[in-house]
């Protein structure tokens, strides 16, 4: 049997697999994307496509800031404009706590020299979104955020990445991940692959791989629930996220009005199957005909749930494995990860191809789950 | 009993549908004392076979013709039983609980959950698709929605009507008009004239000595009486500007065009899938019905534990094979919740499972002389393949080019299959075209995955649903 040879080996065919392989490319390097399906079959394909810095976890501010420049010159990148539009995010507050939530980050954020969030009272909030419920009391925005076309975006990055001469497997498991002598040796369900490095991009089941190198981590796949109503006269520019109770909410370029927020779907994930939870979007339905009395009509036309990786923390593991040399991580993006994939896929690129990157990565180290004896760490 | 307006929390078992698997199922359930709740669309019993039986401004009782009116027997049945009836109801999501389901049901602009612990679906048959160019025209419309305006509401195609398809539906209905007084200009009648019943000779023996035969010669004796009939027509095309103008057909060796003001059309009927589809019961292509089937054992039990389908939703057959069918299902179901055992179904089954057998003698001829020919099955150029979105079905084979490989892909790459019927309409028409395209089968190529609600709601009905204490816990949270 042949082997197919690289000088990366790139497990899982998702949209941060997609970049880091087209970064590979533009640094010089070969890369196999290993997938165990289709490019874009579970969350990279099917999320929110939200490109938002908005309401980030301090740890990811730098990373998503930078990311947030390489969307609005995504078509320098990959030749394709991934559906991105900009016209915002808000987190509106829809109580005094939520008002007190949001200034308290207001002045956190700015204390730290962040300026991409910010306070606008109820006179701004209307302008900018006049079809929301007179009771909210104003919210933070983020201007330069924005929304892209999930699959689109995914399907552009593979086809920059091969058109840069990178491989696509596809319908491909990797059963086991070993190393030999000086180089990885991967057994697929279609044949042997040899690379230098091999980096982890395996989403909800990137844990399995973790495992297989003796670096487990304490990973919960999760599937996130959207729905999507019929087409309605435009009312809604920037996409808006809640602040006390969860949502995401913005209205399409078609029309249709896409409703997430992070309540989830009961899924399995060795079945790759999900069921979604109807009484969890009758409280997403709850909160939107509140915030929107223009939806109240509004018909709801599919569900679906996409099955991702969140880790304990919320924040993900980018880096090196602590256990293997030249394995690197790149999962658990805990239902946040679309809008960093562009700047992630680059920092791995250079921690593969140059041993280093200029981004701060000791926050999302794998290390955090591993106690002193190597078992895992529970949060 | 009649029909409920306050709908109780829990039930042994639910059915889908009021047609006549539906109604038998719920009667002859309800008769061994299983706790039955019959849910439906439609505001009064009768599926499409039997629509409006009880309500039809119709009053010649011959203008339906006898078999409609045996529907009336099924809905008194089903009145006079035990099981509850909940008309104008629409069964949008199916949860598993445990061994059991959770439904959710919209009515009246409300929902509600109902918990049951086993579920037969009986959610019919619909119109195949007829991809042909001008389909969607204003003017054109389907031969079974024609029928539906004759039975609810007694009103008749007008002048300058043309007929067009093949099917057993399509006699039945020129056979109505024509008792109602109403001549159409022309019937193009596309059934393939290859001579495919030599291939089908075992299934002319079962046809000879069906019930089917003489009911057909009647029936194609007194639909002439509706029109002018062209055989053999090889093509098709509606045309017009805003609505359709003519037909233009082709039929030995001459291309014809006719000038019209309404095109009717119809090429038989496929299981309605869509609910079993969402629950996860296995489906199987059947290449004599050219349409994908539920997998089902003898007695309707779907792949999925607790999930019995019945009827037509289950494999074409027909409304009397249907209505043997529910009475099989609704045992089958008795059986799984434990009210008789293995041993008593079988005898008490016996009987249906007899009714049943004669029923189906003779389909498969039918299948077979019937099947439509791939022109109208398959579409090319600019004619459109998914109504909703205005996909067409040179778009779709451009997507295939770009690597699209399934249907479920398609709807990433155009929105295809996205629209407001969610597939219910195009996805036979793009499993055949990508298979054709690939140079492989819709057996390998696969249906939609056809996800909750299965019909659409309004956010308000989502938004009444009841809410759990846990509703508030199991989200992804945004940092302080």
């Amino acid at each position: 049997m042949t082997v197919l040879t690289a000088d990366v080996a790139i497990i899982g065919g998702g949209l941060h697999g997609c970049s880091t392989a087209l970064h590979l490319a533009r640094a010089g390097a070969t890369a196999i994307v290993i997938e165990k399906n289709h490019v874009g079959r579970h969350a990279s394909g099917v999320n929110a496509g939200g490109v938002r810095t908005l309401a980030r976890d301090e740890a990811e501010i730098p990373l998503a800031l930078e990311s947030l420049e390489m969307w609005h010159r995504i078509e320098d990148l990959v030749d394709d404009d991934c559906g991105f539009e900009t016209h915002g995010q808000v987190r509106v507050a829809e109580t005094e706590e939520d008002m007190t939530t949001l200034r308290t980050r207001e002045a956190r954020l700015q204390s730290l020299g962040y300026t991409h969030e910010r306070w606008i009272d109820p006179p701004e909030l209307f302008e900018r979104i006049p079809a929301l419920a007179r009771y909210c009391l104003g919210g933070l925005i983020a201007e330069r955020d924005g929304a892209a076309l999930p699959y689109r975006t995914t399907a552009a990055f593979r086809r920059k990445a091969e058109a840069l001469g990178q491989r696509f497997v596809e319908g491909t498991r990797v059963l086991a991940v070993a190393q030999q002598g000086q180089d990885w040796r991967l057994e697929t369900s279609a044949g042997k692959i040899s690379a230098g490095s091999v980096v982890n991009c395996a989403g909800a089941w990137a844990d399995r791989i973790c495992a297989q190198v003796g670096e487990p981590v304490p990973l919960e796949a999760i599937a996130p629930m959207m729905m999507v109503t019929l087409r309605m006269p435009r009312f809604l520019s920037p996409v808006v996220i809640g602040t006390g109770r969860p949502l995401s909410f913005k209205q399409t370029t078609e029309g249709t009005v896409l409703i997430g927020g992070g309540r989830r779907a009961r899924t399995d994930r060795d079945a790759e199957t999900t069921e979604l939870d109807f009484q969890e979007l009758g409280a997403s339905a709850r909160m939107v005909r509140d915030l929107f009395p223009v939806m109240r009509g509004a018909v709801v036309n599919r569900g679906w749930a996409g099955i991702e990786a969140r880790m304990p923390d919320d924040i993900p593991v980018i880096g090196p494995s602590l256990r293997a040399p030249r394995l690197f991580h790149q999962f658990g993006f805990s239902a946040h990860g679309f809008e960093l994939a562009p700047v992630v896929g680059h920092v791995i690129a250079d921690l593969v191809t140059r041993g280093a990157s200029d981004s701060a990565l000791e926050k999302f180290s794998i290390g955090r789950f591993a106690s002193p004896t190597g078992s895992v760490r529970r949060l | 009993m009649s029909a409920v307006d306050a709908l109780k929390p829990s039930f042994e078992l639910a059915v889908i549908g009021a047609g006549p698997a539906g109604m038998a199922a719920a009667v002859a359930a309800a008769q061994r004392g299983v706790a039955t709740i019959l849910f439906d669309e439609q505001a009064s019993p009768g599926g499409q076979i039997y629509r409006g039986v009880t309500t039809t401004p119709l009053r010649r009782r011959e203008l339906l013709g006898d078999d409609y009116w045996h529907g009336q027997g099924l809905v008194d049945a089903l009145l006079g039983c035990a099981a509850d009836y909940a008309p104008r109801s629409i069964v949008w999501a199916v949860t598993r609980i445990g061994d059991g389901f959770e439904l959710a049901v919209s009515r009246d602009g409300v929902a509600h959950l109902v918990r049951v612990a086993h579920l037969i679906v009986a959610t019919g048959a619909q119109e195949r698709p007829f991809p042909i160019p001008g389909w969607t025209l204003p003017g054109v419309m389907t031969v079974g929605a024609a029928q539906i305006l004759l039975k609810t509401a007694g009103l008749v195609p007008g002048d300058g009507t043309v007929v067009a398809g093949s099917g057993p539906l399509l006699p039945l209905v020129l056979a109505q008009f024509a008792a109602a007084g109403v001549s159409v200009d022309a019937v193009l009648d596309t059934t393939p004239r290859d001579r495919r019943w030599r291939a089908a000779w075992r299934d002319v023996i079962g046809f000879a000595t069906s019930p089917y035969l003489a009911k057909g010669v009647a029936l194609l004796r007194r639909a002439r009486a509706a029109g002018r009939v062209v055989r053999g027509v090889e093509s098709l095309e509606a045309i017009g500007d805003h609505r359709i103008e003519r037909v233009r057909y082709r039929a030995g060796g001459q291309t014809i065009e006719l000038a019209c003001t309404s095109l009717l059309l119809h090429q038989g009927v496929v299981p309605n899938i869509n609910f079993a589809n969402a629950i996860g019961c296995e489906q199987r292509w059947d290449e004599v019905q050219a349409c994908f089937v539920p997998v089902v054992d003898a007695w309707g039990a779907s792949s999925v534990p607790g999930v019995t389908l019945a009827g037509d939703g289950a494999g074409i057959a027909g409304a009397r094979a249907a209505e043997a069918h529910g009475r099989i299902a609704a045992l089958n179901a008795a059986c799984a919740i434990g009210r008789i055992d293995p041993a008593q179904r079988a005898a008490a089954g016996a009987a249906a499972q007899a009714d049943r057998a004669r029923w189906l003698r003779g389909r498969r001829f039918l299948d077979v002389m019937y099947r439509p020919a791939p022109q109208y099955r398959i579409p090319v150029g600019d004619t459109v393949v998914c109504r909703c979105e205005e996909v067409t079905a040179r778009q779709v084979l451009e997507s295939v080019r770009l690597g699209c490989t399934g249907p479920n892909q398609m709807k990433s790459f155009l929105r295809c299959g996205m629209g407001p019927c969610q597939g219910r309409f195009c996805g036979l028409t793009v499993s055949e075209l990508i298979a054709k395209e690939r140079g492989s089968t819709p057996a390998e190529i696969g249906h939609y995955r056809l996800r909750f609600p299965i019909k659409p709601i309004t956010l308000g009905e989502l938004a009444s649903l009841p809410q759990t204490e846990a509703s508030e816990q199991a989200v992804v949270r945004l940092p302080k």
